[in-house]
């Protein structure tokens, strides 16, 4: 089946990244396939390349990010949710003349439009953490 | 392809930005021309409470938003009894150009929408 999975919790306050980890790889593993990933809401803070837990602590944009590399997964941070939060790539730091960016490379920045798209294309579209 | 699209909004309107961004995702949905309804339910009915005044939080007014959804192709706003009769909120605390959906009414009507989102 064809799944797409929209994750708003944010790793550090909220079990929704690392539940829709866990449910991503177990689609995989049966042979699913996983259409699109969609981080809106705190989940966008999943995309940062600079979140730094201690080496014993799990990091899950970290992890996050290597599975979606692994897989070639199609996965899309929210542009005006990652604005409002600090999560930003080279061009829109550009644009608005930001000192940094740090929007983790699998990851691209684009719109809503995309989370409507994948629930209408996908069989399935599960929600983690609202 | 003409589908129909559910966004439930459960939360309160100035909890962080969650209300807003449920909004922004029906506004998407409509600009798709997809049918696009709102539901309010749990926190999400203080959403349409009268007499809202962010500014000095300061945060922009939702219920203004919530009125203008029709120019963008959101006929109505529906709003689950149960969830106001929770929070002991009556109907003339709420700004008009509601739809109310009596008891029993939510399964039904969440079940004849194509696709639902939840926030």
């Amino acid at each position: 089946m064809k799944y797409a999975l929209a994750i708003y919790g944010a790793p550090a306050t909220s079990q929704a990244a690392q539940t829709a980890l866990h449910f991503a790889k177990a689609l995989i593993n049966k042979g699913h396939s996983i259409h699109r990933l969609f981080f809106y809401q705190d989940g966008v803070h999943t995309a940062t390349t600079l979140a730094s837990p201690p080496q014993d602590e799990q990091n899950l944009p970290a992890d996050w990010a290597a599975f979606i590399g692994e897989h070639q997964l199609d996965s899309v941070v929210c542009i005006a949710a990652a604005l409002r939060r600090g999560v930003i790539d080279a061009s829109e730091a550009e644009r608005y003349e930001r000192p940094a960016h740090n929007l983790t490379d699998p990851h691209q920045l684009s719109g809503l439009g995309q989370l409507i798209d994948a629930g209408l294309e996908a069989d399935r579209l599960v929600t983690f953490g609202s | 392809m003409n589908h129909s699209v559910c966004i439930i909004s459960t939360r309160a309107p100035y909890h962080g930005h969650a209300a807003r961004e449920a909004l922004d995702a029906a506004l998407v949905s409509a600009s798709y021309d997809l049918n696009t309804s709102v539901l309010l339910m749990g926190d999400g009915v203080y959403q349409l409470l009268n007499h809202q005044s962010p500014e000095q939080l300061p945060r922009k007014n939702l219920s203004a938003l919530l009125k203008a959804l029709p120019l963008y192709g959101i006929d109505s706003v529906f709003v689950d009894y149960e969830s106001l009769q929770e929070r002991d909120i009556s109907e003339d605390q709420l700004s008009e150009g509601y739809t109310l959906l009596e008891e029993g009414g939510l399964a039904p009507f969440i079940a004849q929408h194509d696709k639902v989102l939840n926030f």
